[in-house]
């Protein structure tokens, strides 16, 4: 178990995170000499920091579902139901001229509401995985239209719009100089580094996730923690959604459809294993970064949107294939280390 | 297990009967051969696809990259036909539609046969890779001037004319290709090796491996042939639609996949049949087309497709997990 969680010292140059910090490095550099004045200028530097965020927070919630081995093919439809929800309370109920201290009330209203769906969404995930035994691709993807299809319905398919003004700080406001999006997102991979590593509840999920038998006869409470974690997750993508919304400054069902293909490529390729039991929160974010740099450089070279598309999915190959490579290198170091506390 | 098995069989039956006696209720004009012949016209292309997704499900694997698949050699043939021989033949230009599929497919058995990366994994990139090629390299305008021989096959039919209430019906040769599928498929399935090679490999990879299956060519077989059933069915989509349109049929994997997780196919593997599949298939296009006459709004079509997802697989997984908490 510890070399699941701890890497030993000469295997961090081998690491995932480390190759990655490679990647990051390397695409910022490529793309630094490739269109220096524009990439390096602080206008693009700001606007990625706005841009990341949202599907960041989606990929941190796909993560914590992995860690488990299962996936949740659920955050985009949660996000949307959230951020659908939310944004129709706002426009109905407090209306586009509600500013000042009105305002800031529906906000923290429409916030609440907004993460309480998405834990109840989470929830039912977690439900239908952990209590009627569905496999978490199905359960998540048929919640997940379930999900989308309330909203669609909610809205008859259009966008909600004339929200109050003081919707657009969560997306679009800086604190202290930094986009508020990228202090949402840096707390939230905080927040989920430290309960992965620092919290029994974090141990708990890694042990399941890299053995559900081992785990269940050494009686942890597998439902319990697998209702968590979707919970968690629910709440995260309810949190994307929120900044998805304040972004637009609207609402609707089919926001971000591109962001479910992008979370799931995230995480893998921020090394966390579809299998279950290994994932650090840093070589997420490190995945996060590569894929924005790659993504505003792109932009730039003026590289089509359908050109982005195929770079992401040869990238989310390209590093699966390393990766599987290394797994068995990885696999064989831990045969041979534990035939050899054995003898 | 066999019970199992049968039970998701006829619950999907049972649903469709019911829907049709509700809607016959609701809507006298529901049951009559117009309807029957939209619904069959519609199953086509699902069918197809569904037909060759519930192997790779069998086989214990999941694909979500045929959609794009269909469109890529729909499209990439259009374009090579148009420029090369206008008047090509059509059953010459089905072939190498289906040749185009194969060829992707085979990009998919390359990583995971040959690599051994999980299915799911593997056919979410090559998915947005095919797409993001297509429209990048390919092309992104929907064509409507399809070469001459594509619109005559979509004129052949099997049977057209008008009800005595006046309703014009027609069942397109089309129709035949899937008949044709259905049966090849079957016999893979039931009555060669190959077939119970993939229903093993679905039991267990490691068990198919001592027995002596061959687990690497089965794999893939699996995902080559079902790129070649994927170009099949988006030539046919291109061909009945009279239009070639770079941006239809992705999106649609899902609702393929539903129809066949309904049928009874299971995500584990070693599950599935034709039978379920088709059940399967007719419960969706139901579903897509006529939810409307049971009273409920079309709005609501993506939330039903989701809640019969989570209902048909629910319902066996709960069962399993009741059976094996008994079992201890």
């Amino acid at each position: 178990m510890a070399s699941m969680t701890k890497v030993p010292a000469p295997g961090l140059v081998n690491s995932p995170e480390f190759r990655l910090l490679i990647i990051a490095i390397a695409v910022f550099g490529l793309m630094s000499v490739l269109s220096p004045d524009r990439f390096l200028s602080p206008q693009n530097l700001t606007s990625m920091a706005f841009q990341f965020p949202e599907f960041a927070i989606l990929a941190l919630a796909m993560t914590l579902a992995m860690m488990t081995g299962g996936i949740d093919l659920s955050v985009v439809g949660v996000a949307n139901l959230s951020a659908v929800s939310a944004a129709l309370l706002l426009a109905n109920v407090a209306g586009p001229e509600a500013t000042g201290a009105a305002g800031i009330f529906w906000l923290f209203v429409a916030i609440t509401l907004a993460l309480a769906i998405g834990a109840t969404a989470g929830f039912i995930n977690g439900v239908l995985v952990a209590n009627y035994g569905l496999p978490p691709i199905l359960a998540t993807l048929g919640a997940g239209l379930v999900f989308t299809g309330i909203a669609v319905a909610f809205t008859g398919g259009s966008a909600v719009m004339g929200l109050p003004p003081a919707i657009a700080f969560i997306g679009n406001e800086t604190l202290f100089g930094i986009p508020f999006p990228l202090i949402l997102f840096a707390l939230l991979a905080l927040g989920l580094h430290i309960l992965l590593t620092r919290t029994s509840f974090g141990l708990k999920v890694t042990m399941y996730g890299a053995n559900p038998r081992a785990a269940f006869f050494a009686a942890l409470d597998i439902d319990r923690i697998i209702l968590k974690v979707y919970t968690i997750a629910g709440m995260f993508s309810a949190t994307a959604g929120l900044v998805i919304m304040s972004r637009a400054n609207s609402a609707k069902a089919d926001y971000g459809s591109s962001y479910l293909l992008l979370a799931v490529l995230i995480a893998v390729l921020g090394g966390v294993n579809p299998y279950g039991g290994y994932g650090r929160v840093i070589g997420v974010v490190l995945a996060v970064l590569s894929m924005q740099f790659l993504s505003s450089g792109l932009n730039m070279l003026q590289v089509s949107n359908f050109a982005r598309e195929l770079i992401w999915g040869a990238l989310l190959i390209f590093v699966m294939v390393i990766n599987v490579v290394d797994w068995q290198a990885l696999r064989q170091r831990r045969r041979s280390v534990s035939s050899g506390g054995k003898t | 297990m066999k019970q199992l098995l049968t039970r998701n069989e006829t619950l999907v039956a049972l649903v469709i009967v019911a829907f049709c006696l509700v809607g016959t209720l609701s809507d006298p004009l529901f049951f009559t051969v117009t309807t029957l012949s939209d619904l069959l016209r519609a199953s086509i292309v699902i069918g197809i696809l569904a037909v060759g997704c519930v192997l790779v499900l069998i086989s214990g694997g999941i694909d979500v990259s045929f959609t794009a698949i269909a469109v890529f050699a729909m499209y990439a043939t259009t374009i090579f036909t148009l420029g090369v021989w206008p008047d090509m033949p059509w059953p010459l230009i089905f072939l190498i539609s289906i040749g185009i599929g194969a060829a992707l497919g085979a990009v998919n058995a390359l990583f995971i046969a040959g690599f051994g990366l999980p299915t799911l994994i593997v056919t979410l990139a090559t998915l947005s890779i095919f797409r993001g090629f297509l429209l990048t390299f390919v092309g992104s305008d929907r064509i409507s001037a399809l070469p001459p021989e594509m619109r005559n096959f979509s004129r052949l039919v099997i049977a057209r004319g008008n009800t005595e209430a006046g309703n014009f019906y027609s069942l397109p040769w089309a129709f035949a290709a899937l008949v044709l599928v259905i049966v090849l498929t079957w016999f893979i399935l039931q009555k060669t090796m190959l077939g119970r090679s993939i229903y093993a490999l679905g039991g267990s990879v490691e068990s198919a491996r001592r027995i002596g299956v061959n687990v690497r060519r089965t794999q893939v077989f699996v995902y080559v042939y079902v790129g070649a059933l994927a170009g099949l069915a988006g030539i046919i989509h291109g061909a009945m639609g009279r239009m070639a349109d770079p941006f239809s049929l992705v999106g649609l994997e899902l609702s393929v996949i539903a129809a066949v997780v309904l049928g009874g196919a299971r995500l584990i593997g070693g599950y599935g049949t034709i039978t379920g599949t088709l059940l399967g298939v007719g419960l969706i296009v139901l579903v897509q087309n006529s939810l409307i006459v049971l009273g409920i709004p079309s709005s609501w079509q993506t939330a039903t497709i989701g809640l019969l997802i989570l209902l048909g697989t629910g319902i066996p997984a709960y069962q399993a997990k009741r059976a094996a908490a008994r079992a201890g």
